[in-house]
């Protein structure tokens, strides 16, 4: 009888903290949802770097005259929508159906690829137009804060083949589920710190 | 091909380091040859280095705080006698460019990889005991945090012998700390060493989050868990919101001094206050991520010798919650001469003032605990005394320095220093040898010298007033921090006096050795059969010691606090367990070390610029991860037969409570998600 089969049977009357021991499905998501808080605080040291240095262009170019909202739009769009299928993907990996998870997830992908190419196309325009991130200190900020997230973006995109491999070879075991509910949880944190970047990064351009 | 790396990195010509360096490589060898002779190392790979069990990873630590306290005393000492010849026109025996980074090395090393080591091992070792439960919620991240910390530790050392560390305090404030103004390796040893063993640190703080709130025995709520364990919970909530933003600002750094970034430069907008503010935003919290664990320890140990329930136990909670909430509200204490107005200062002035009430509960807690107690005065007992004592002077001299103006007149003073050593040495360092004496019977099965564990303690006593009291004065008397030679030689008897009680100290620290080997071998003497030497409250006492690999043979049923107290009153110890299962245990893994064995050669790679070798380094870290997450036979399986000789074999005061069988797989891990 596993633990969480106990706690129930002990019966409702008791609280959830004094049934003992979670069952290791609650155990290993809330153990990644506190590496998610402490990798949103890492996000929060960026974000606060950048308020302050946003304004320390040196004589270089602004915000308002580097970032085309266009640009933006597309790339929010792309994340947002990466997320529904993310999301698509996994209610697929709980049904344990092989083929809507390899599709929504291979959309999940592209959709995940294609932001980041509209990523490293800024970039490399902002680069070549002579706004490197050596230029000021808010370049440096912007690329960094920027950069973290497309970096996470990339690792999530290495996760998502390890974890297509894992379905090809493992299978739909217990651990492969609970690490497709890891990268579910965090493909959407990306989101949401995204929602940040686009607030005020891209909107808050003076 | 070897970047940055020559010959001219070793120091041939300073005759201390390579002196240093020759015993240390005479040392490791007889190490080395003695394990090779012995045939043991098949024993410390199987037992010791692939171990993913709490308590050994906890006792690991501890040996590496150890360690590591010598090395960091060692740079104590050495500054102490500098500062006690150089006065007037003698210039003492260390250059300034040595000096500077003896100083830089003593303050990183004994924050990092001591004060930390010495909590987290005491927090690995006891949580999962006190918590009724088999492990940590993720056995194996637990060894990769060790051997990630490990790393970091070897790194700093390497720094003494290969190159050179930073000479820019243990901070690394910049401009200093940017490429313009140490173009040398040091900075980068620090940042790379602090940047992996800081992982380790927050994937510990993770998992000890995850094990206090999710992995406990049943009953155990959250007003029935030890104080332990509170403590703990609030030191790993403040890891996991603080580390974070060490890593954030290491790594802008490191962007500046590899990749010509502007963050923190003095050109073209980079602004250094920024990173004194963030580091200080981590720096803060890391303090009572320190003294937290600290405080839990003295809790337990008051408790239990003065054979009364703690006082106020809600208090002592909220007290420490509101510790851990506020530490974050108080940063700017640290650099009130930053600038930034009446208002700022006065505000994080008086957040300073009020952090100090919720201490202020947690000392009377643990005075009227003692009061009316039938007190035993034991070694762990002594230190939680001498640890009120100079811990509320600490205080004090805190909360004079949280008032702006005295403070502009403070700031960078020897004044400063006497109030951190007050309280890192009266509240961590005798915390953690509190926190020894007293789980060291849990741990091994045999008590340390009660004798030698008093000289112990009074040698760090005394030797701590004698050291830093002068400097309280020598503060006052305008005497700066980081200072390598000063011009008037009134303040010369005092720096004796401070070198006088280093020394004493010093004495202390080789007792510790000496305890250590007068009581392995009187191990017979002093040995605990019943698994409860101290008659102690909490349920790490129930168990044998030192406890199977999976603790607890039947999961206790908590009724309240003090839960093994409230079991030997009821006289459960009377009632035999129903039967014995088989139990499920985590599989070791050369993970950690592996790992380890990798973000070293990185770090190293990054630090002397040999690019070949940094993606040697990360390629190899990645196909040790890759192929953990392929690995689907993660248990071992322990016969019920086995369990049960052993517990005939190990008699408790308390065999265990009328648990019935029980799957242990479920209870402990999360393990490879």
């Amino acid at each position: 009888m596993s633990v969480g089969e106990q706690a129930l049977s002990t019966g409702p009357g008791i609280p959830l903290s004094l049934r003992g021991p979670a069952p290791v499905r609650v155990v290993a998501g809330f153990g990644f949802w506190l590496f998610l808080l402490s990798d949103i605080i890492l996000f929060a040291a960026l974000f606060a770097t950048y308020s302050v240095l946003s304004g320390s262009t040196a004589g270089g170019p602004t915000a308002a005259e580097l970032f085309d909202k266009k640009h933006v739009f597309l790339e929010t769009m792309c994340l947002l929508a990466s997320s529904v299928t993310c999301g698509l993907g996994s209610l697929a990996v709980q049904r344990t159906d092989t083929r809507a998870v390899y599709f929504w997830m291979g959309v999940t992908f592209l959709l995940g690829a294609t932001f980041l190419t509209l990523e490293g196309r800024e970039f490399a325009g902002m680069v070549a137009a002579g706004a490197g991130p050596s230029h000021s200190a808010f370049l440096s900020a912007f690329f960094t804060l920027v950069g973290t997230h497309g970096l996470h973006v990339s690792l999530g995109l290495v996760w998502l083949v390890i974890m297509l491999l894992q379905v090809t070879t493992l299978g739909f075991q217990p651990m492969v589920g609970r690490r497709f509910f890891a990268f579910g949880l965090f493909w959407h944190a990306l989101d949401i710190v995204w929602i940040g970047v686009f607030t005020i990064v891209y909107l808050g351009a003076k | 091909m070897l970047g940055r790396l020559s010959w001219s990195a070793i120091p041939f010509d300073q005759p201390i380091v390579m002196g240093t360096g020759a015993v240390l490589g005479l040392v490791l060898f007889t190490v080395f040859l003695l394990v090779t002779l012995k045939g043991a190392w098949p024993y410390l790979w199987r037992e010791w280095i692939t171990t993913v069990d709490h308590k050994r990873i906890g006792v690991m630590y501890m040996i590496l705080g150890l360690v590591m306290l010598v090395r960091g005393f060692s740079d104590a000492i050495m500054m102490r006698t500098q500062l006690a010849l150089a006065a007037g026109h003698a210039q003492g025996y260390l250059p300034p460019e040595h000096y500077d980074q003896i100083f830089s090395a003593h303050g990183t090393i004994m924050i990092f990889f001591v004060a930390m080591p010495f909590v987290v091992g005491l927090m690995n070792f006891a949580v999962p005991l006190q918590l009724g439960v088999r492990d940590v919620a993720f056995p194996k991240l637990n060894s990769v945090s060790f051997w990630l910390t490990a790393s970091g530790v070897l790194l700093v050392n390497l720094s003494l012998f290969v190159g050179e560390f930073a000479r820019t305090g243990w901070l690394a404030y910049p401009p200093l700390s940017e490429l313009a103004y140490s173009p040398g390796v040091g900075v980068d040893y620090y940042l790379w060493s602090l940047q992996l063993s800081g992982m380790g640190t927050l994937l510990t703080g993770i998992n000890l989050t995850t094990t206090i709130l999710k992995i406990r025995a049943p009953g155990m709520g959250y007003s029935r868990m030890p104080i332990f364990c509170w403590t703990s919970l609030a030191s790993n909530l403040l890891i996991v919101a603080a580390f974070p933003v060490l890593t954030a600002t290491f790594a802008m750094l490191l962007l500046d001094r590899y990749c010509g970034f502007h963050f923190f430069t003095n050109e073209l907008g980079g602004n250094p206050m920024m990173y004194v503010n963030l580091i200080w935003i981590w720096g803060h919290p890391e303090v009572y991520i320190l003294i937290l664990p600290a405080f839990g320890v003295f809790s337990e140990v008051v408790a239990t010798f003065s054979r009364k329930p703690l006082f106020g136990y809600r208090s002592m909670v909220l007290a420490t919650m509101a510790i851990c909430v506020l530490s974050f509200m108080v940063w700017l204490h640290h650099f009130f001469t930053m600038g930034a107005g009446a208002d700022v200062n006065g505000f994080f002035g008086i957040m300073t003032m009020i952090i100090a009430v919720p201490t202020g509960v947690k000392v009377f807690n643990w005075l009227f605990t003692l009061y009316g107690g039938r007190i035993q005065y034991t070694v762990p007992i002594y230190w939680a005394i001498g640890f009120i004592v100079t811990f509320v002077i600490g205080g004090m001299t805190g909360v004079l320095m949280a008032i702006p103006p005295a403070d502009f007149v403070l700031h960078n003073s020897l004044f400063l220093i006497a109030h951190f050593h007050n309280v890192a040495i009266g509240g961590v360092v005798f915390g953690a040898m509190a926190g020894y004496t007293y789980w060291f019977p849990k741990a091994f099965g045999f008590k340390l010298n009660e004798r030698l564990g008093k000289a112990i303690f009074w040698c760090w006593f005394i030797g701590f007033y004698l050291a830093f009291m002068p400097l309280y004065a020598l503060g006052l008397m305008g005497a700066t921090r980081r200072m390598q030679h000063y011009s008037d030689t009134h303040w010369q008897p005092l720096m004796l006096v401070a070198l006088a009680g280093a020394v004493v100290i010093l004495l202390g620290i080789a007792l510790t050795a000496v305890q250590l080997a007068v009581s392995i071998r009187q191990r017979h003497v002093q040995s605990d059969r019943t698994g409860d030497p101290w008659n102690g409250r909490t349920l790490e006492w129930s168990v044998p010691s030192p406890p199977p690999p999976w603790n607890f043979t039947h999961m206790p049923n908590v009724e309240r606090t003090d839960a093994y107290w409230y079991m030997k009153e009821k006289g459960v110890a009377s009632t035999s367990p129903a039967g014995f299962a088989e139990m499920h245990l985590p599989r070791n893994s050369p993970v950690g070390i592996f790992l380890a064995f990798f973000a070293v050669i990185l770090g190293f790679a990054l630090i002397w610029r040999i690019d070949w070798l940094a993606a040697v380094g990360l390629i190899g870290a990645v196909v040790v991860m890759l192929r953990e997450a392929w690995k689907t036979d993660l248990e071992v399986r322990v016969p019920a037969e086995e369990v049960a000789a052993f517990v005939r074999a190990n008699p408790t005061r308390v065999p265990g409570t009328s648990g019935g069988s029980f799957d242990r797989k479920d209870v402990t891990s999360g393990e490879g998600s």
